[in-house]
Order: C-alpha cells, then sequence, then structure tokens
C-alpha cells in the first residue's frame, strides 16, 4: 500500500513538473577553448568544451553563439548533437576579434548557462594550406619523376613505349585524303586556349599539317574561338615551314566560326556534307556535339581519328570514328609523334604518377577488408578504419 | 624572341599559379589570371568577327561552294551586331531616362529579345535533337553481335536500356525477395556502380596524370608545337 502510495505521489510530480515546465535545464559545458585554426586562409576557428554532465541524460544539442565583441549581442551560429565536443566556426573575416559562448539544450528547448570564451580569438592566416600539404608532396613527388625520366631521356637511354593504333593512322589518314584528292578536317574541340585538351589538339593538329605540307594535302581548321584560331594559324603556318613548303600555307583554311556550341556544329556538319573531306580529325575538348560530327563523318565515309580526355563523350567517338584516344592516350599524342627524347621522358614520368596510385589502391582497399575482416569494434580494426578514412579524407581530397 | 617570350611567361604564370594554390595568401591569383584570360579572349572577338566577315564574303565574292549560306551568315551576322549594339527597341534605363542606350539590351520584346527567343533558340534546339537520331544510328553499328566483345557490350546495353524503363522493373518484378539482385533495375544499378565505375575511374586516374604531365611539358618548354612548331 505504501509503495502504492509513493508511486501515485511521484507519478504525480513528474505530471505537475511537466505540466508547468519544470523539467530542469542541463549543467553546461565547461571549459570552452576557442584557437585559431592552424594552416588556413584565417577564417576559421576551432572549438572545444567539456561535456554537460548531463550529456547523456537531459542534453539533446549544444548551440554555439558567436559575437565580434563582449558589448554586442550573441548570434547563433549553428546546433550540434550531443556528444559532441568539438566544432570548427568558419566563414570568419581575418584579423576580426571574435567572442564564443556554448549553450546546452535540454530536451524541451531549454538552455543552460552559457560556457563563454573571456579573451577574444583572432582568425589568422597562414603562408601555407595544411590541407594541401600531401597533395604539395605528391606534386612534388610527380613533377619529381617527370624531370628525373626527360633527364633520363636527354642522356640517350632508349624508352619503350607501346605502339598507339590512332596515332599510327594519322599518315595514313593524311595519305588517303592525298590520293583522293580531298581536304583533311581537324577540329580541336570547342574550348578556349585556357583548356589542355585544346593545346593537347594543337600540338597534334602541328603533326598533322606538317604531314599534309609534305603529302601536298588541304587540311582545314574552322575553330570555334577566336583564339584557338590564332594559335592554330601559327602550329600550322610553323609546320609548313618545317615540312619545306611554306608557299603551301593558306590562312583562310584556318578560320573562325562561332562560339555557339549549336551553331558551329551545323556549320561543320554542313560542309562536311558538302565539302566531303578524307579524313576527319577531332582532338580536344567535346561535349553533346561529338557525335553529330563523328556520324556525320562516318556517313560520308570518311576515315576518323578521335582523341579527347571528356569521359562521357568517348563511347560515341568510339562507336563513330574508326580511331579513339583515350583520355591520356590523346595526351600522350604530341610526345609519341614527335618521338623527342624529352617528351618521351615524361610519358615515362607519368608512368610513376600511375604506380603511385595503384599502391594507393591497393594499401587502400587491402586495409579496409582486413579492418572489416578484424571488427571495426576491435583495437586493430578500428585503427585500420581510422587509417582508411585518413587515406580518403586527407590526401583523396 | 617570338618563342622565347612567350614561353617565358607560359612558364612564369604556371609556376607562380601552381605555388599559389597552395599559399593561402595568393590564391586569388588564379582568379585574376582567368581574368586577364578574358580580357584577351573578348579582344579576340573583333579577330574573330573581322575573321568570319572576311571569309565569308570572299566565298560570297568567288561563288564557291554553298556561298548562300554564307550570304545568309554575313546577313544574320551583321543583324545581331546591329540590333545589339544599337539596342535597337529597348527602352532607356530607369536611372538614366535621358540616355537611350542606357537600357537593357535583353529588354523584354525587343528586337535582340526576339532574334533570341525566336531564331536562336529554335534553331540551337534543333541541331541538338537532332542528336536522338545520331545516337540510335551509331548505337545501331556499335551493338552489332560480330565478336564475344560485341556481343557482352549489346547485352550490358540491354540491361542498363531496359532496366531504366518502367516495361523493365515490371517485367522482373514477379522475382522473389532472395533474388531481388537479379531483377534489371537492381542489375542495372550494380553494373552501374560496380563496372561502370571501376571503368570510369580508370580512364579519370590517366586523364588526370596526362593533364600533369602535359602542363608541365608546357610549363617546361618541352612541347612547344602548339606555339607552332615543335622543331629547335
Amino acid at each position: 500500500m505504501r509503495r502504492f502510495i509513493t508511486s501515485v505521489f511521484v507519478f504525480g510530480l513528474i505530471i505537475i513538473n511537466s505540466a508547468f515546465g519544470e523539467i530542469p535545464s542541463p549543467e553546461p559545458p565547461a571549459n570552452l577553448i576557442a584557437e585559431d585554426h592552424p594552416w588556413d586562409h584565417g577564417d576559421k576557428i576551432d572549438l572545444s568544451w567539456d561535456l554537460s554532465i548531463d550529456d547523456s541524460k537531459l542534453v539533446e544539442s549544444y548551440r554555439i553563439y558567436s559575437s565580434t565583441s563582449s558589448e554586442v549581442p550573441f548570434t547563433v551560429v549553428t546546433n550540434i548533437s550531443s556528444g559532441e565536443n568539438s566544432f570548427i566556426v568558419e566563414k570568419l573575416k581575418r584579423n576580426q576579434e571574435y567572442f564564443f559562448q556554448v549553450t546546452a539544450v535540454g530536451l524541451d528547448g531549454q538552455e543552460s548557462t552559457p560556457a563563454r570564451t573571456e579573451i577574444a580569438v583572432v582568425p589568422t592566416r597562414q603562408w601555407f594550406d595544411g590541407n594541401r600539404f600531401s597533395l604539395a608532396i605528391i606534386t612534388l613527388i610527380f613533377c619529381g619523376s617527370v624531370f628525373y625520366w626527360i633527364n633520363h631521356a636527354r642522356k640517350g637511354r632508349p624508352l619503350k613505349i607501346r605502339k598507339i593504333a590512332g596515332l599510327e593512322a594519322v599518315d595514313e589518314a593524311v595519305g588517303r585524303a592525298t590520293e583522293m584528292g580531298r581536304s583533311c578536317l581537324f577540329i580541336a574541340g570547342i574550348q578556349d586556349m585556357n583548356e589542355i585538351q585544346t593545346i593537347a589538339g594543337i600540338t597534334v593538329l602541328s603533326r598533322v599539317a606538317k604531314t599534309a605540307a609534305e603529302f601536298d594535302a588541304r587540311v582545314e581548321v574552322p575553330t570555334s574561338r577566336s583564339l584557338v584560331m590564332t594559335a592554330a594559324r601559327e602550329t600550322v603556318q610553323a609546320s609548313y615551314l618545317a615540312a619545306g613548303r611554306p608557299d603551301a600555307y593558306n590562312e583562310d583554311n584556318i578560320y573562325y566560326v562561332t562560339d555557339e556550341q549549336f551553331g558551329y556544329v551545323a556549320y561543320v556538319q554542313g560542309m562536311m556534307v558538302r565539302e566531303k573531306p578524307a579524313a576527319c580529325f577531332y582532338m580536344g575538348a567535346f561535349f553533346a556535339e561529338s557525335l553529330i560530327l563523328a556520324e556525320t563523318g562516318n556517313s560520308i565515309g570518311a576515315i576518323q581519328v578521335a582523341g579527347t580526355a571528356m569521359p562521357a563523350q568517348l563511347p560515341f567517338f568510339v562507336a563513330a570514328c574508326d580511331y579513339t584516344l583515350i583520355g591520356e592516350e590523346f595526351f600522350a599524342a604530341s610526345a609519341y609523334l614527335s618521338g623527342e627524347p624529352d617528351q618521351l621522358g615524361s610519358l615515362k614520368g607519368q608512368d610513376v604518377g600511375k604506380v603511385i596510385v595503384m599502391a594507393g589502391i591497393i594499401i587502400g582497399v587491402t586495409m579496409l577488408t582486413v579492418g572489416m575482416i578484424a571488427g571495426i569494434d576491435t583495437p586493430f580494426g578500428s585503427w585500420l578504419n581510422d587509417a582508411v578514412r585518413f587515406l580518403r579524407s586527407v590526401i583523396l581530397t | 624572341m617570338k618563342r622565347t617570350v612567350p614561353l617565358i611567361i607560359t612558364a612564369l604564370g604556371g609556376f607562380v599559379l601552381i605555388v599559389a594554390y597552395f599559399i593561402p595568401a595568393t590564391q586569388n591569383w588564379g582568379e585574376v589570371a582567368a581574368i586577364w584570360f578574358d580580357i584577351l579572349a573578348s579582344i579576340a572577338f573583333v579577330l574573330g568577327g573581322g575573321n568570319l566577315i572576311r571569309i565569308h564574303l570572299k566565298k560570297v565574292s568567288n561563288k564557291g561552294a554553298g556561298w548562300g549560306y554564307s550570304l545568309i551568315t554575313i546577313v544574320a551576322f551583321l543583324a545581331t551586331l546591329v540590333v545589339g549594339l544599337g539596342k535597337i527597341g529597348v527602352h532607356p534605363s530607369a536611372l538614366y531616362p535621358n540616355f537611350p542606350l542606357s537600357g537593357e539590351y535583353r529588354e523584354l520584346g525587343s528586337p535582340f529579345w526576339w532574334l533570341y527567343e525566336y531564331a536562336f533558340k529554335p534553331l540551337t534546339a534543333t541541331m541538338f535533337a537532332m542528336l536522338a537520331f545520331y545516337i540510335a544510328s551509331a548505337a545501331f553499328r556499335a551493338f552489332r553481335a560480330k565478336n564475344i566483345e560485341a556481343i557482352l557490350l549489346l547485352s550490358t546495353a540491354f540491361i542498363i536500356l531496359l532496366g531504366r524503363t518502367f516495361a523493365g522493373v515490371f517485367l522482373t518484378s514477379w522475382m522473389p525477395d532472395f533474388l531481388s539482385g537479379l531483377r534489371i533495375e537492381n542489375l542495372t544499378i550494380y553494373i552501374m556502380s560496380v563496372f561502370n565505375t571501376a571503368g570510369n575511374r580508370a580512364i579519370m586516374i590517366g586523364i588526370a596524370l596526362g593533364i600533369a604531365s602535359t602542363s608541365l611539358k608546357v610549363l617546361l618548354g618541352v612541347d612547344r608545337s602548339y606555339l607552332g612548331t615543335g622543331e629547335k
């Protein structure tokens, strides 16, 4: 009977407390520390605090406030869930003083008294971006290997480069155009000269133009950017000069059409159908126009060689062209066609990058697999999991 | 000299921007360089426009193949240029009512807006729409079962295409839960997220390394064919 009366009394208290909103507010967090985020632009501050003693029972979240002066009212930065005891405040103004406070927010939304920073913190900019440290190391290793192999090749040591069918076909295509008495069409993509694929396309053009000059074939280069037109003219002119045929160079064969993607396609397509070039080269950055151009070239029976680093356009070129340079093959074209030791050495340096990537993939996959087998709860599994997380979030991003 | 100065500018600009990427104080230098490029490119517009007029006028005067198209190009180019630059039919801005050219050149209902909406947009859409037919003809050729690889390609494409349609989902919906992995929509997801992603990433890694290597060649002046010739 006594137990029943006690139960009713406690239950009644709870009901009364709830009705009058008297659930006790949680204890505040303690020891709030604010520090400038290291190795950044000067726009972040790291906050850390000791969890409220009610963290596991009464705390729903922690609310972070900031202010630029102790006199100015604090504004809410964000809410973070209970159990978290650190936060990085971002998008702050460099060299500006900031004050922070953190409160524990109870289950009914009631806030504790705040834990405050007594001294102002100032985000400052460092001379090096620490988030990019691993990228800097990888860049140094990669550049170093390219330097090394260029130097290696300069000493006259032989380098083995695999055959690339698409590039072997360049001379064949130009030769065929000469035999048929028709022109060669070269399209250096639809991007401007600030796109590396356009530069790679122009380097292939130099070889195509040189071969055409030797064979006395006509190369037509409609461009979709004015700067590409001027660069292509310089390139083709120099190629004709190198081939000993400066008189055969005609700058009117390299001309500007329009910047507009489909306007350009309409012109080139019409020109292809009317003039029926015997060889078509598509080397550069392409988008939706890739298939329209390549299918038109296919329909007129031209021999077609394409090269691009746009993964979405590769299937279209593979389906419609005779030869396609896929990604890195396209960038290797200049070195492959020139056969210069300096350039071939850079290809070898690229292989070192591939070895690093392969090692990273094997290490990452092995660690994740072993970690899963060992179990994330075990210290070894947890360590492997943390290592994979580091690999993914620090090195890969 | 004609080659050396551009090479020095390229190398200096490139290496400074690489280093600037790692130094917070200089990280906006890349944006500044991009603005410089935009200025250069906009000046080159004049060059491009002049070239366009010259080439097509020549074609018209020579009565070369397709000279009629060249005539249409010249007329369209000049009409758009005059209407756009002259802001014909555009009302002055409310802020500067005394200046007839202060209005927005794309003002609703203006001749330039009309050209854009009723000439440019439909023509562009027409060209884009043609892509569907080209995809069909390319797919027809690519999916011919000539050898093992082509058969594999055809079967995979069949599953993916079917898996993205309502009919594909309907066809295998009868499968029990323990065989749900074999339902066409799930097979599609599996192929796209495992085989396709793996292949795509391999290509992307090759591309990234190729870009880095090509950039380095250009910056070091090892590859100078884009400047005119690879000959030294």
